[in-house]
């Protein structure tokens, strides 16, 4: 029997507030352990929580990029659970109205646009961590940091509409854009500030009601979303297909091991004991701070590529890649901004610059090459003033030095030679000093200019023309 | 007159002509409760030290002749549950025999900058849950009125503490009747204000959607002047209404002529001990006799409130009090597993009445129960409220009796049950979030008899100002209870 893949995601993301959801605390990201805490976020009694109204205005931000719909009337509630790195022991969540639901967002795979619900969008507070002193298993006594206790999190739960692990990452993808986009996340899956949770489950195919779901846990980057997924889709399927049932339960992904464990069955799961939070009031959202909020949304991804592609004829590869992040699609417009022609502002983004950020593994905020001069070294090559063999050593150039390109051309002087007598003095050079290629040439062998050619661009550390080397050394070699 | 025994009126205005001083004010204090605490026990800490710096300051500036504030030298008591930057903060609970504050609450902050002289933390039920402060984790507090009975609870030692002149006010908090029924037992004003009236940030939770902190005092215009002390908005509580309180001693004038007053007929039902009944019935007639008018009405939903609250209060509870486990604060008890801790820990630390609400608290929340329990009792509390709206459309004020019985003996209410039964009149109010006073109208067997009057949402001033007159026309609140006299 085949089956088909049915999987929910459920994304947790860190909100880039300054301060923390129900107190004044800083929310920054690797600071000492337990200093950005107060008696409010350690949860001393007594202690009331206020809320942030900068998370609900990112979440309501959220909300509308997702195309949900924005609950007027809106409460918090707590989730009662023992942990230590809780230290209330109840985590004030939204349980029945959230401040958004009924939205979706289209992904793209394998040239197919597909369109995913997204069930609803709710606020609430991160956990702390917990520091063991060795393995978790033989550790002898375990410490917490409170730093994160309180950091604001929206949770974003998909429809059960993804049908294949690549569609899950796909997803993911668009998801953590979406939030880049309108800034409310730096979803940074290695520092935690994008996490996700997946529910998946088989049915044969043609089939309607879902099969036993399994929840997967500790899915810590893109790949392990969809490695896990993977694992998952033949883990049930073997099962399936041996006769065995499906167990409901969580499973957490080992990405060393490459396998999903079971972590706890649906009779070990918790009764969280949801209630109304009684020390906040309902959060009721003006229908005009909603306007207003939706007026202020910066161009999301799908709008923006279907700009790059009309406005600037780029391929839907090339647009699908520069706006799968914001701040690349920005730098592309600042290229293109400073009068570079679009189409070689792309192809240097994805090629040497995409090259060179990703060997420093940094982010293209921080490119030492700023828009305005990778436009320069377009225009350059634009005009002739150098070739596109040297551009690349300019561009190296300006990458370590953070100079014009003009700048380095003049130092380095590499401007393009394009005068016809002295290249003409170097193909005579090379002509005389390689008989044998000449002969070759002659006796019919189109490859052997190639060489001849190669030979010229090595005497001119390759800032002769290219064009005009071809033209003159066939010239040339006609009239032997 | 002793000083101990006098008001914070009467001793602010001996300050203020320099009859006496802030400090002399407080050491009689202190030698007071030297004297009687060992046979009423309303204090978990003393706070002498601090009292006597607090009191040198206001006579600092009393001295320089600068204006004082009415609570300025007067010293007072705050209950156990309320937090105090660096005064051990127990709710009478081992849990937090040693809790120590890193901040103070907001009540607090507000009765420092009025120069107020807190001289200690006044014992009470474990957590403000219990009608006795039998169920303090420490010690039992006695009745100064007759030492075999109990104070009243869960705020007894603050109204001990003001009963036995070992304060001149003092500050309780009240769930369900956590102040009213104290300082009906002994014979006592007690104030539950209005729900958002006064910031809850730093009031030790019980059951948030519920506790209001309120004075207990000698008469109504320290009432009052307690009130506009502690009274306000504050950012810090979310749940604090965002209104101007007024000042409150306006509404002293001696004048009910007019006042519609309302008898609940579901108040004067079976179980109410006839010398109580008559002596409401007494001050109601009185209080015509001024110039009130009276009706009686109905309250239909009554019955249900007492079974809503053991359900709401303590899923609240089970709640709030999740976060004793040992792992940040308070009491830890050693155990083989981090579960273990948890289980060791909130063993020994609650007591047993504790205990109890954390479970019926949470078993209410349970899946499959919320919506038969909880959600149930959440729709009674609008109907409760709903009556409430009802009656005050007709009424100003309710009158009722604050308790159905007068102060009982130490380990006389054994059964959970029936100890419940006494919050019956005091509990639909905090159900409803309006504000009510309790003030002495008589005495059974040498016991205080407490009246309850209820008021409007954020109608204080109406309830001070009906029981300011009856206060005018009667002697009650003037008797000090005869402890140490003998």
């Amino acid at each position: 029997m085949t089956y088909e893949t049915v999987i929910g995601l459920e994304v947790h993301s860190e909100l880039k507030t300054e301060s923390k959801i129900f107190c004044g605390c800083s929310t920054k990201f690797g600071s000492e352990q337990n200093t950005n805490v107060c008696p409010v976020c350690l949860g001393l009694p007594g202690v009331l929580p206020v809320i942030n109204e900068k998370v609900v205005e990112f979440a309501i931000r959220a909300g509308l990029a997702l195309n949900c719909r924005i609950l007027p009337f809106s409460k918090f509630d707590r989730k009662n659970y023992y942990y230590p790195d809780l230290p209330k022991n109840f985590q004030t969540s939204q349980y029945d109205l959230p401040i958004a639901v009924d939205g979706y967002l289209d992904i793209e795979v394998d040239g197919q646009i597909k369109r995913i619900g997204i069930t609803r969008i709710h606020m609430e507070e991160d956990a702390g961590k917990l520091v063991h002193s060795g393995a978790i298993s033989n550790s002898e006594y375990a410490l917490v940091d409170y730093n994160r206790t309180g950091v604001p999190l929206i949770e974003i739960v998909s429809e059960p509409d993804l049908r294949s692990p690549a569609e899950a990452k796909a997803y993911l993808e668009k998801v953590k854009a979406i939030l880049q986009y309108i800034d409310v996340s730096d979803c940074k899956m290695e520092e935690g500030s994008l996490r996700c949770d997946a529910n998946i489950s088989l049915r044969p195919v043609g089939t309607e009601p879902f099969g036993t779901k399994a929840e997967l846990k500790n899915l810590n980057s893109f790949r392990s979303v969809q490695r896990g997924l993977e694992y998952e889709v033949e883990r049930q399927t073997q099962v399936l297909e041996e006769g065995g049932r499906i167990i409901q339960e969580t499973r957490s992904w080992d990405e060393n091991k490459g396998v999903t464990l079971s972590m706890r069955s649906k009779e070990q799961a918790h009764d969280y004991r949801y209630f109304p939070e009684p020390d906040l009031v309902p959060i009721v959202v003006d229908p005009a701070q909603v306007d207003s909020i939706r007026a202020s949304l910066p161009e999301l991804p799908d709008a923006r590529k279907a700009r790059l592609i009309a406005a600037h004829g780029l391929s839907a590869y090339d647009a699908e890649t520069i706006t799968a992040s914001r701040a690349m699609a920005d730098y592309f417009d600042a290229v293109v901004t400073a009068g570079a022609d679009a189409k070689a502002a792309a192809n240097w983004l994805m090629g040497d610059v995409a090259k060179h950020l990703n060997a420093t593994n940094m982010p293209v905020e921080n490119c030492p090459v700023a828009p305005a001069q990778l436009a320069g070294l377009i225009a350059l090559i634009a005009k002739g003033t150098i070739t596109g063999k040297i551009a690349k050593t300019v561009f190296e150039g300006m990458w370590s030095s953070s100079k014009a390109a003009e700048t380095i051309v003049k130092e380095q002087g590499l401007v393009q030679i394009s005068d016809e007598g002295a290249i003409v003095a170097i193909v005579d050079g090379v002509i005389a000093a390689n008989p044998q290629s000449v002969a070759d040439f002659k006796a019919g062998k189109e490859k052997a200019i190639g060489f001849l050619v190669g030979q010229v661009m090595k005497q001119s550390k390759g800032r002769a023309n290219p064009e005009l080397v071809n033209k003159l050394l066939k010239e040339r070699l006609a009239v032997l | 007159m002793e000083l101990f025994k006098s008001t914070i009126h009467a001793l602010h205005d001996l300050l203020v002509k320099k009859e006496i001083s802030a400090t002399e004010l407080t050491s009689s204090v202190f030698n007071r409760i030297d004297a009687v605490e060992p046979s009423i026990h309303s204090y978990i800490t003393e706070t002498r030290q601090q009292a006597l710096v607090q009191a040198a300051a206001v006579d600092a500036q009393i001295g320089r002749g600068e204006p004082v504030a009415p609570l300025a030298g007067i010293p007072g008591a705050l209950k156990d549950n309320i937090c105090t930057q660096g005064i051990k903060t127990t709710c009478a609970s081992k849990m937090l025999d040693n809790f120590i504050p890193p901040y103070n609450a907001t009540v607090v902050e507000k009765l420092a900058d009025q120069g107020a002289v807190v001289v200690g933390k006044a014992n009470c039920d474990e957590f403000a849950m219990g009608g006795s402060t039998e169920n303090s984790g420490f010690f039992i507090t006695r009745n100064p009125w007759d030492t075999e009975r109990v104070p009243g609870g869960s705020s007894g030692g603050s109204a001990a503490a003001v009963a036995a002149g070992q304060a001149i006010w003092a500050l309780g908090s009240d769930t369900g009747g956590s102040i009213r029924q104290p300082a009906a037992f002994c014979g006592n004003v007690g104030l539950k204000p209005t729900y958002g009236r006064i910031s809850r940030y730093g009031l030790v939770a019980f059951a948030s959607s519920l506790d209001q902190i309120g004075p207990i005092t000698r008469d109504v215009t320290d009432c009052a002047l307690v009130l506009n002390a502690i009274a306000g908005y504050d950012a810090k509580d979310s749940t604090s209404i965002n209104i101007e309180a007024p000042d409150y001693t306006k509404a002293l004038v001696n004048d009910v002529k007019k006042l519609k007053i309302g008898l609940p007929k579901e108040y004067f039902g079976a179980g109410i001990q006839p010398e109580v009944a008559a002596a409401i019935k007494k001050s109601v007639d009185q209080l015509v006799a001024m110039g009130a008018e009276v009706r009686e009405v109905s309250l239909p939903h009554t019955e249900y409130a007492l079974p809503a609250y053991y359900l709401i209060a303590p899923a609240e509870a089970s709640s709030n009090l999740a976060r004793y486990d040992g792992v940040g604060f308070g009491h830890r008890a050693p155990g083989n597993d981090i579960i273990d801790m948890y289980k060791q820990t909130r063993s020994q630390g609650f007591g047993p009445e504790v205990k109890r609400r954390v479970m019926l608290g949470t078993y209410a929340l349970s899946s499959g129960y919320y919506d038969a329990y909880y959600l149930k009792a959440l729709q009674v509390r609008t109907l409760v409220k709903q009556d409430f709206d009802k009656v005050f459309a007709e009424v100003d004020v309710l009158i009722t009796p604050t308790v159905p019985l007068t102060a009982f003996k130490i380990g006389e209410l054994s059964d959970p049950l029936t100890m419940y039964l006494q919050d019956i009149y005091t509990i639909p109010i905090n159900l409803a979030g309006l504000p009510a006073i309790s003030l002495p109208c008589g005495f059974a067997q040498g016991l205080p008899v407490g009246m309850q009057i209820i008021g409007k949402p954020l109608a204080e001033a109406t309830i001070l100002q009906a029981a300011y007159a009856f206060e005018q026309a009667n002697d009650y609140h003037a008797r000090f209870a005869p402890l140490g006299e003998v």
